[in-house]
């Protein structure tokens, strides 16, 4: 068992930490504040290829691993979650199912203009009244002839207004319950297609989380991903992949925070000493340390598992959950040891604390993560 | 067109720190880089490869670290990579390393060299001219701005207080300032070809024409004896309104004030 990286991914790494400092970490705050899209960035990210890191290169991408883009997220999202959550829900949302359950068609049709981020991709799963309970879809898509019309609508789809694609599921035969939904690509462009109301958020708030309505939208027969009635399944693998990228993104959180703290105790003075020579700030960063080196370890696991095994849904699970429930406890201890400074928006440990939160709810809440989880554990 | 681009791996200084009890530079723990004026060249390299096309050799001489440095070259869009390493060329100054890099130089195809100014360890801005010298080439330093048209490079030269504009006939070697360009990242798909699909071709003593006595230590005339940081000058007394003979008498006064004269 070896812990090191390979050269390649330490040469990775230093180019996404070293990228993330200079081109992203600038505006962050301003993204934030303004809750504007990371415009800039995705050009950025755009020009460097950061767009189909884990995808092979006769696909159209950069033919690295998901350990890479997983380093990509977690670096960037020391900087800025905002960031991060629009690349991870292109990579690991929009553009993972046409890579897995695409035909040959829509691969060569679709995968090519996302992996060079031309197109910018999301997910669309979630329902006002279908959240945890996916199963409930009430967007329906009939057949007629040679395509589909859907009509219904989706909420808090991440990249919502600025996606290209989309992955859009709903029901084709509301009898069958979970084997009743599809799933299908649909353009933005598609007739009957717009997008609603754009939410307000406590965090990662330059990211545009967008309702989407479906109002009898065309989609050509061929751009059913997967088979009919097979949608469960491609919602359920693709959160199973997306999920580690979310831990990807908590463990940059816990990790900008800590660097952020980390600076602050060495320079803060507080009865004639810097903070970093108290004992309770010390046992706090030990304790913050030892956890974030924890969450990194299930992260990586879960992140070549993906590439290794067939099944990683426990692995997935178990990262995302402890790197979620750690980047909420190391923000909220970080603040508390910056004192009144970190609640003041001139720190950025206020707004790593907000963006923290989310990364416990959205693709599967961590009481979902327990649920899977669970599943393994009790067999 | 051919080109080749000398660089040069060397410490990060902007995180080398200082022993307080020694004075000298703590090299233990501090990332590598490529020397940013090196880098600027390679930028160079690349945007007249993408505007013109042109195949872009980068070439190292230094030990086998430094094909980490040579990797990262080539995930920024470098086609080959040639490391010049061997314990005979250890210890070699400006000139014998000139020397080696020149020899090496002879068994590639080339249009245009570029190398950097200096290197930020040693600061001696001699490498790239000493190897022009070697290889008998015309040489344009401290380059700002690079175009080529046909067989001839157009470059614009930084001096001290205004600008060359040299045109000269290829080949010909160019050393290049950091400040030509803000050099370009890798990108991820370029790492990994870099160790996984590309190859840096080695270079050793065998393999060049070469006198024993003109590389390595043996081949150095020049010793280092001592280093240190130069302490910055103070500012200088500016004297107004004198007359030609009272600005002489004032002059004359400071000298023997110092006793200069």
């Amino acid at each position: 068992m070896d812990f090191t990286l390979s050269k390649e991914h330490q040469m990775a790494r230093t180019l996404f930490k070293e990228f993330a400092e200079k081109e992203i970490k600038p505006y962050a705050q301003e993204i934030d504040e303004e809750e504007r899209f990371p415009a800039e960035a995705l050009e950025k990210m755009r020009k460097y290829k950061f767009m189909g890191i884990p995808y092979a290169k006769e696909l159209g991408g950069a033919g690295c691993d998901t350990l890479t883009y997983e380093m990509c997220i977690e670096e960037i999202c020391k900087v800025c979650a905002t960031t991060g959550t629009m690349l991870s829900a292109h990579t690991s949302l929009g553009t993972w199912p046409i890579v897995k359950y695409g035909t040959p068609e829509q691969k060569a049709k679709y995968l090519p203009k996302l992996c060079t981020g031309e197109y910018l991709g999301a997910f669309a799963l979630t329902e006002p009244n279908a959240g945890t309970d996916s199963s409930a879809q009430q967007t329906k898509a009939v057949l007629d002839g040679d395509h589909y019309v859907i009509n219904g609508s989706k909420i808090f789809i991440t990249n919502g207004g600025y996606a290209d694609t989309y992955i859009v599921f709903a029901m084709t035969d509301k009898s069958k319950g979970n084997h009743g939904i599809s799933a299908f690509i649909v353009e933005k462009t598609f007739p009957g297609f717009s997008v609603g109301k754009k939410e307000k958020k406590m965090g990662i708030r330059g990211s545009s989380t967008c309702e989407l309505i479906f109002n009898n939208c065309i989609v050509p027969k061929e751009n059913l991903l997967g088979q009919e009635g097979k949608g469960f399944v491609v919602a359920m693998t693709t959160l199973d992949n997306g999920r580690v990228g979310i831990a990807a993104q908590a463990l940059g959180i816990a990790e900008g925070a800590l660097d952020e703290t980390v600076k602050y105790v060495n320079e803060r003075k507080q009865f004639g000493r810097p903070l970093s020579k108290f004992q309770n700030t010390q046992f706090e960063i030990a304790d913050m340390a030892t956890k974030v080196k924890a969450a990194q370890l299930l992260m990586y696991r879960a992140a070549v598992a993906e590439d290794t095994q067939k099944v990683y849904s426990e692995e997935a699970a178990m990262a995302k959950l402890y790197c979620a429930s750690t980047a909420m406890d190391v923000t909220t201890r970080c603040l508390q040891l910056h004192g009144g400074y970190g609640y003041t928006r001139e720190y950025p440990i206020e707004r790593m604390m907000r963006d923290a939160k989310i990364t416990e709810i959205y693709e599967g809440t961590s009481e979902v993560q327990k649920m899977v989880i669970a599943k393994y554990a009790l067999k | 067109m051919n080109i080749v681009v000398c660089i040069k791996q060397v410490p990060n200084t902007n995180e080398v720190k200082l022993d307080p009890k020694t004075g000298t530079l703590i090299r233990e723990g501090v990332p590598s880089i490529i020397n940013p004026d090196d880098k600027a060249g390679l930028e160079a390299a690349l945007r007249l490869k993408d505007a013109q096309g042109a195949h872009v050799t980068v070439l190292s001489m230094g030990p086998p670290q430094a094909d980490a440095a040579l990797r990262e070259a080539l995930a920024m869009g470098a086609d080959e990579a040639v490391l010049v390493t061997d314990r005979a060329f250890g210890g070699a100054d400006t000139w014998a390393t000139a020397h080696t890099i020149a020899a090496a130089l002879k068994k590639l195809p080339f249009d245009l060299i570029i190398t950097g100014r200096q290197a930020i360890d040693g600061d001696t801005a001699q490498v790239g001219p000493q190897i022009a010298e070697n290889l008998n080439l015309p040489n344009i330093s401290y380059a700002e701005d690079i175009k080529v048209e046909g067989d001839y490079v157009t470059v614009k030269r930084q001096f001290e207080d205004r600008y060359h504009i040299v045109k000269v006939k290829m080949p010909c070697l160019i050393t290049a300032l950091s400040e030509l360009n803000e050099p370009r990242y890798m990108t991820p798909g370029g790492i990994f070809d870099a160790y996984r699909a590309k190859e840096v071709k080695v270079i050793t003593r065998q393999d060049l024409d070469v006198q024993d006595g003109d590389i390595g230590l043996k081949g150095s005339p020049t010793r280092v004896v001592q280093t240190f940081t130069k302490s910055p000058k103070a500012a200088g007394t500016l004297v107004n309104n004198l007359n030609p003979q009272e600005a002489a008498e004032y002059m004359l006064e400071k000298l023997r004030e110092k006793f200069i004269i």
